[in-house]
């Protein structure tokens, strides 16, 4: 079986689309990152394959580079934020976290 | 005196009492004396001043000599209005007149008037009404006369009604003013008509206008009628005479005042100022008016017995002399007797002041005796009383013979003998009148003991003007009748054809003027050139034009009419001696068998009662009918309109309430409801947005393919 740009793409998108299904479904905001994270890479499996396929292109590479430093941080700072807003609500759930509504 | 320097006298002479009346009205209360001093010497000057003007003409000795001086007060196209000064021998006489009365009043009323509450308000008024008629003896045309003939009218109105809060002054005065509205309101539309006629209102253009025949026939009668209805309300002429007996609700001064120089010989003198204007119709009326008016007023003096009520309807008669003087075509002896009669009449009123002022009444019942309490008083009332009833020597003979022999002589050439006989029976009834009221007021017993007692010689600021007033009353005649005397320096009759020719307006003599003359036989019927334009020649200057068959006829008038007054005189003061001395006669049995005309008499003839049932009813029947009007149709209108109104903001309320506001509030709802639904979007949950940007995204990729 000959592997394409194809079959990156949709397990890039199969990816994709667990992660924001995390995201949505998760009530535990630890869960919502974990989605975050899948979303993230699935987005990086896309700028590798296209880097790939795509003649003399290393920016999809540098791109991903970008993505997982930026999941990192993201990660480091959404986690302090996860950290504060157990302190203040005594809760990791996101759907008891409503003080925005107000 | 230059012709500058006599205007700019006459113009002082005109300030003065305007000047004292201003700071007397504004500053007197703050001044010593309330500040009559002002007045009394403001006066004083202008008489000195008037003095200076008489004695200039006396050297003129011209009396067609005029000074002239005036600028253009209004000019609007058309319209060309100007405001002027004339001086010339009649003027002169006039300033005479009028302020050696004016300074006398004012110096007597320091006396009299001591101790009112408003003693400097009357000042200032007398001064005002001095004013005023200096403005009418001084004005060279029409529309300033009627300015300050108004003027005059409307200062009468604040000095009769002086006592204003006794019920009987209030009237007096309100009648005064709308009598002499009625009267104002044909002089205003003769001047109108001269106006409109000949386009100028100076006195000498209008003379020479009639005299070129620019105004003739039944206009210039009309418009001459008119005038005399001026004449008529200010001289109190019958039939609107009715507010001068009234007007002596006034303090006695004001009566002096009016009476003698200002106020009702501004008739008089506008009529011989403007006697070329009159026409042979215009002169007919006058003369038949003061007739009757000299006769009536006489009559009815016979029965009065207040004081001053006597004296008022004297007044009455010896204006009608002077008005049938005038309407004879004589406006130069009614001009004297004006001058005479003021003199003696002034004199008149301020004994009877200085009576009143001694006895506290005004009735002839309440005193009696007085001659022995009050001597100086008694002395020059007699004096005026002698040249009233015209006893030869004194001046008022000269003046009313001359008026009563030009009556006969008009009667004489034109037939018209009933103005003379009346006038002739008039001058017996005067000194029976005053011969009554002197010896019931002066002789005989006192009928009040404790008044009598009260009685004393008035002081000497009231006795002074008296004892002038009566030696000008014996002198001011000269002894000599007007053409003789020196009268005859400052009236003469108009010489109208020099003035035309002064205008460049001569007779074009073709016009046939037979309108008038054949109402009434002119007087120019009998010069053998008549040439028709009798319209313009006025009965004076006719009468003395010097044609040979007229002077012997005037001759002969005068010299019967002589001697019929003194008869008159004569017969007039026996009977009262008789009756009123001697008591040899009692007048209340006299009365009892003629009550009827007794009646007649002390009702004054029932004018005001005929007017109550005929003007008064009609005018308050008409404003009934006005008010009817007002209240049913005006303020139907006016009620309609509003309840109308009414009705159309209630429907506007209606649309603002329900349409406008019906639309802001919709607009509110609707927005307020989109907001209630747009709230729910907002749950605070994050995931929920995502799920929103999630299917928005969708969206908008299936859109982007789609299309």
């Amino acid at each position: 079986m000959n592997v394409g740009l194809p079959h990156f793409l949709t397990v890039g998108a199969i990816l994709f689309a667990l992660g924001l299904f995390a995201v949505m479904s998760r009530r535990n905001a630890i869960g919502i990152l974990m989605g975050v994270e899948l979303m993230l890479n699935a987005s990086n499996i896309n700028f590798v394959a296209f880097s790939r396929y795509v003649e003399h292109a290393v920016d999809g590479q540098i791109m991903a580079a970008f993505v997982i430093v930026l999941a990192a941080a993201e990660a480091a700072v959404a986690l302090a934020i996860v950290l504060a807003m157990y302190r203040n609500f005594g809760t990791a759930n996101a759907d008891v976290v409503q003080s925005l509504k107000r | 005196m230059s012709d500058n320097a006599i205007l700019t006298t006459a113009l002082v002479i005109l300030g003065l009492p305007l000047l004292s009346y201003v700071l007397t009205f504004f500053f007197g209360r703050m001044l010593p004396r309330k500040g009559d001093f002002i007045g009394v010497s403001f006066m004083g000057a202008a008489w000195i001043l008037a003095i200076r003007i008489f004695i200039c003409f006396w050297k003129i000795g011209d009396p067609a000599y005029r000074v002239e001086a005036s600028f253009t007060w209004v000019d609007l196209g058309s319209l060309h209005l100007d405001a002027g000064m004339l001086v010339d021998g009649m003027t002169s006489v006039m300033l005479m007149v009028v302020t050696t009365v004016s300074f006398l009043v004012h110096l007597y009323s320091t006396g009299y008037m001591h101790g009112d509450r408003r003693y400097e308000r009357f000042f200032a008024f007398l001064g005002f009404f001095t004013f005023s008629m200096l403005g009418i003896v001084l004005s060279n045309n029409l529309f300033f006369l009627y300015v300050f003939w108004e003027l005059v009218g409307l200062s009468s109105y604040l000095l009769i009604g002086f006592f204003f809060h006794k019920h009987s002054a209030a009237n007096a005065n309100k009648k005064a003013f709308l009598t002499n509205r009625v009267g104002d309101y044909g002089f205003w539309l003769g001047i109108l008509t001269f106006f409109t006629v000949c386009g100028t209102l100076n006195y000498f253009e209008l003379f020479a206008h009639v005299h070129a025949g620019t105004i003739s026939g039944h206009l210039l009668a009309w418009a001459g009628v008119g005038l005399f209805m001026g004449c008529v309300g200010k001289s109190a002429q019958i039939p609107l005479h009715i507010w001068l007996p009234d007007a002596m609700e006034g303090p006695t001064p004001v009566s002096a005042l009016i009476h003698a120089a200002t106020m009702v010989a501004a008739g008089v003198y506008m009529v011989a100022r403007l006697s070329p204007l009159f026409g042979a119709t215009a002169m007919l009326v006058i003369l038949y008016v003061g007739a009757i008016t000299a006769f009536v007023a006489a009559t009815i003096a016979l029965v009065k017995t207040d004081f001053k009520r006597v004296l008022a309807f004297s007044t009455l008669s010896q204006l009608g002399y002077m008005v049938m003087s005038l309407g004879a075509g004589d406006s130069v002896n009614a001009m004297f007797h004006l001058t005479t009669h003021a003199m003696f009449k002034g004199l008149l009123f301020l004994t009877a002041g200085s009576v009143i002022h001694a006895v506290h009444s005004q009735e002839i019942t309440d005193m009696g005796g007085l001659r022995k309490k009050m001597p100086i008083t008694f002395w020059t009332f007699m004096i005026g009383t002698l040249a009233l009833s015209g006893v030869p020597g004194f001046s008022g003979f000269f003046s009313k013979d001359g008026i009563l022999g030009s009556a006969l002589a008009f009667g004489m050439t034109d037939g018209h003998y009933i103005p003379f006989i009346l006038g002739i029976a008039a001058a017996l009834l005067t000194p029976f009148y005053m011969f009554r009221l002197t010896f019931r007021a002066f002789f005989g017993k006192p009928a009040d003991q404790e008044r009598f007692d009260h009685a004393h010689e008035s002081p000497w600021t009231m006795t002074v003007p008296l004892i002038v007033l009566a030696i000008l009353s014996i002198f001011v005649s000269g002894f000599k009748t007007a053409d003789k005397g020196w009268f005859s320096k400052f009236a003469v009759p108009y010489d109208v054809p020099a003035i035309a020719a002064e205008f460049h307006l001569e007779a074009s003599g073709g016009h046939e003027d037979v309108a008038l003359a054949d109402e009434h036989a002119a007087p120019a019927h009998e010069e053998p050139a008549g040439e028709g334009h009798e319209t313009a020649v006025s009965g004076a200057e006719h009468a003395e034009a010097g044609h040979g068959g007229h002077h012997d006829v005037r001759h002969t008038a005068h010299i019967r009419a002589m001697f019929m007054s003194i008869l008159m005189v004569i017969l007039g003061i026996g009977g009262a001696w008789w009756v009123y001395f001697m008591h040899k006669v009692d007048p209340s049995r006299i009365q009892a068998r003629m009550s009827g005309l007794y009646t007649v008499l002390q009702g004054q003839y029932f004018f005001d009662e005929f007017y109550a049932a005929t003007v008064y009813r009609a005018t308050l029947w008409w404003a009934a009918v006005c008010a009817a009007f007002d209240r049913y149709v005006i303020d139907g209108i006016v009620n309609g309109t509003g309840y109308l109104t009414r009705m159309m903001s209630w429907a506007s309320g209606l649309f603002d309430h329900y349409v406008v506001d019906g639309a802001v509030n919709g607009v509110a709802v609707a927005l307020q409801g989109a907001g209630e639904g747009f709230r729910r979007l907002q749950t605070g949950r994050v995931q929920t947005y995502l799920v929103y940007t999630s299917a928005s995204v969708l969206v908008l990729i299936v859109v982007y393919k789609v299309l």
